[in-house]
């Protein structure tokens, strides 16, 4: 029997799960491997049980924390799909407003309490056996980590920074034209898209493991920025550990 | 009888529709959203203008581009920013390109099933192969198209203050180009498919809105107008588009001159079907669709008639691009602040962002619009008039039937900023 795969969604743009739908030439293929047997966005109906679970967002309500927990009950893996579901993603500067401010614009009211119902990455709430970082993901590491699961194989995740990618693309150093590029710390994989695309990096994959470690703080001490002052910027895509 | 579907299906973001009636009375219907809120007009203060467009981006997966460009409309329009004809051009194509893949994802992977009597497209890889394969080339194509244009699919990177951070090769153009027309046999397919489907009938009333069609179907522009006579700047859209709060429901709503407000396609259409392209207005007749209807079931009709209008619009565009050749541009940003406002045709309607920069070029208020705020309103009346009129069926018909309706808006509920739980302990 096929793997049964299931995709879900919680506070998030539903971009992840867009980018699995756009791998077009490989998504025929993809359904003669699993079954995919639960994908709101696409579909009508559930699943009692799940081989994978593949879950975009962040968790945001005791609601969505309850229904996280079904989900992981019924599913022998669950993936975080995503920014959002890995590191809070861009929800993540909301924990960084003023928790009036915040309640005003979605309720009309000062909300008691606010700061408990700001959204969190999954691992906050249940176990979390893969992920995918990215924002959105991209769609071949997707195929990549699916790969490995199904051959049951660990996924590995790049453990060198985007600078490297950028380095190998040769693509003009940001810093050289005085903009602040986290790719020194971010985790690679992304082949430096944004960069590529005559951006900067904001560190939507997360942290590389060693963010510390030479020849990173080199770079950012040559253009006077502190690790504190990188990783300020880091707030964009993710929440720090001691707010989660 | 009471109908209650939680996290209704083929939809983006999560809603749930409650029915309930008494001796043939409607008591209770109300579409609720489930979904947390997002705070992202809140997330926006203090950021440099740099960084706006890549966070509002986020707000939906399926309209980042939209949310891109109204983004950086309403940045330009408050710096003072003047954009060149050719990243005017260019951010049309990235726009078409969008409209083009959310209306071929919707009209395929979420209203075809209905028609089809299945729960989603994916069981038929197999029984209609050549039905799927087709929906995943055409959604390719206009994937492609965002690809090339704005450097990924989902949350473009290239599209920035004052133009582009980088241009596309004529070659990727021109090999679009010969992609967009060899899929109009598939187009022509398509509308053969759904011109065979019976789409229900209901009339209701409302008001049409879009932007202006001065240079053509709407898309990006300055005005807006609407079917009760509003003709305005883009720029006065707070003052024009009210929010409001319903008693018992749990989203902010939006209306304009009536109590109800349609935008997107079926209202664009409505306000400016006479400049469709020659091949949009022959899809349009033979899908029998008339720019008088009320009929919100047409919504896909009209979808799927500006997609055929975008495909021409599309090719034409890259020519014109090319015959003037794409030119590295140089991009000036003045420092200093103002207040400016942005809007798009977004794939489920017109899409509006404003907001008020410091000194420092870092925003101090943000407000946004979003398409379906203003269609939620609309929405809930269209079902108050039809579930009356459905009584006498069985209930997985009126469930069927109800759900259509909603689907044929197409509503984003990941995309709403603003949509609140009232219960709230």
């Amino acid at each position: 029997m096929k793997p049964r795969v299931g995709f879900f969604d919680f506070t998030c743009c539903e971009g992840c799960q867009l980018t699995i739908l756009n791998l077009e030439d490989e998504f025929l293929e993809l359904l003669e491997l699993v079954e995919i047997v639960e994908f709101r966005e696409i579909m009508t109906g559930q699943a009692a049980a799940l081989d994978i679970a593949f879950v975009e967002g962040s968790i945001a309500s005791p609601e969505e924390a309850a229904r996280l927990q079904r989900i992981r009950e019924r599913s022998r893996t669950l993936v975080a799909l995503g920014a959002c579901a890995d590191n809070a993603g861009v929800n993540a500067l909301s924990h960084f407003c003023p928790p009036d401010e915040l309640g005003r614009s979605a309720y009309g009211r000062v909300v008691e309490g606010i700061e408990q119902r700001l959204p969190r990455p999954l691992e906050c709430f249940v176990q979390v056996d893969a992920r995918v970082p990215g924002c959105p993901i991209d769609g071949q590491e997707f195929l990549g980590l699916l790969q490995a699961l199904l051959v049951g194989r660990t996924p590995e995740l790049p453990a060198y920074a985007v600078c490297v990618e950028c380095k190998l693309g040769e693509y003009p150093c940001t810093f050289e034209h005085g903009t602040v590029c986290l790719g020194p710390v971010t985790r690679a994989g992304c082949n430096a898209l944004c960069l590529a695309a005559g951006d900067r990096c904001r560190g939507c994959r997360g942290l590389v493991d060693n963010p510390r470690s030479q020849p990173y703080r080199q770079i950012l001490e040559q253009h006077g920025l502190t690790v504190e002052d990188i990783l300020a910027e880091f707030r964009i895509f993710n929440l720090p550990p001691e707010k989660s | 009888m009471n109908i209650e579907i939680k996290h209704l299906a083929r939809m983006e973001g999560h809603a749930n529709l409650v029915v309930d009636t008494l001796n043939g009375e409607l008591k209770e219907c109300r579409l609720e959203i489930v979904e947390s809120p997002r705070f992202f007009e809140v997330m926006l203060k203090g950021r440099h203008y740099s960084d706006v467009a890549p966070i509002a981006a986020r707000i939906c997966g399926v309209c980042s581009v939209s949310h891109t460009l109204a983004s950086l409309a309403a940045t330009e329009n408050a710096l003072g920013v003047k954009v060149s004809a050719q990243a005017q051009g260019l951010r049309r194509l990235l726009s078409y390109g969008e409209n083009l893949q959310s209306h071929l994802l919707h009209l395929y992977f979420m209203a075809v099933p209905d028609y089809l009597g299945v729960p989603s497209l994916l069981p038929l890889a197999k029984t209609r192969r050549d039905l799927v394969a087709r929906a995943l080339r055409l959604k390719k194509v206009a994937n492609d198209l965002v690809r090339i244009v704005g450097g990924r699919p989902v949350h473009p990177v290239t599209p920035r203050v004052g133009g582009f951070s980088a241009l596309p090769a004529a070659q990727d153009l021109k090999e679009l180009r010969r992609r967009l027309v060899a899929a109009l046999a598939d187009l022509e397919e398509t509308v053969a498919m759904f011109a065979s489907f019976a789409v229900p009938e209901m009339a209701r009333d409302t008001e049409y809105l879009s932007l202006a069609a001065d240079q053509g179907y709407p898309g990006l522009g300055e005005r807006m107008v609407s079917s009760d006579g509003i003709d305005a700047p883009v720029a006065d859209f707070a003052d024009i588009l009210t929010e409001y709060f319903k008693p018992y429901a749990n989203a902010k709503f939006a209306r304009a001159s009536r109590d109800t407000l349609m935008v997107g396609p079926l209202a664009r259409f409505r306000n400016a079907s006479d400049k469709l392209s020659p091949m949009a207005k022959k899809v349009a007749a033979v899908l029998r669709l008339d720019a008088a209807t009320t009929n919100p079931y047409h919504g896909n009709l009209a979808r799927l008639t500006e997609v055929v209008h975008f495909f021409e619009e599309a090719i034409h565009l890259i020519d014109t691009l090319l015959l003037k050749g794409i030119r590295a541009e140089s991009i000036w940003v003045p420092p200093g602040g103002g207040r400016g406002a942005g809007a798009v045709e977004a794939p489920r309607g017109t899409l509006f962002h404003a907001y008020t920069y410091d000194a420092d070029g870092r925003i101090s208020a943000a407000n946004c619009i979003i398409p379906t705020a203003q269609n939620l309103g609309n929405i809930e009346a269209d079902l108050r008039a039809l579930v009356p009129q459905l009584l006498h069926l069985p209930q997985e018909e009126i469930t069927l039937q109800l759900e259509m309706l909603i689907r044929a808006y197409d509503p984003c509920i990941s995309c709403s900023t603003h949509l609140v739980k009232v219960e709230y302990v």
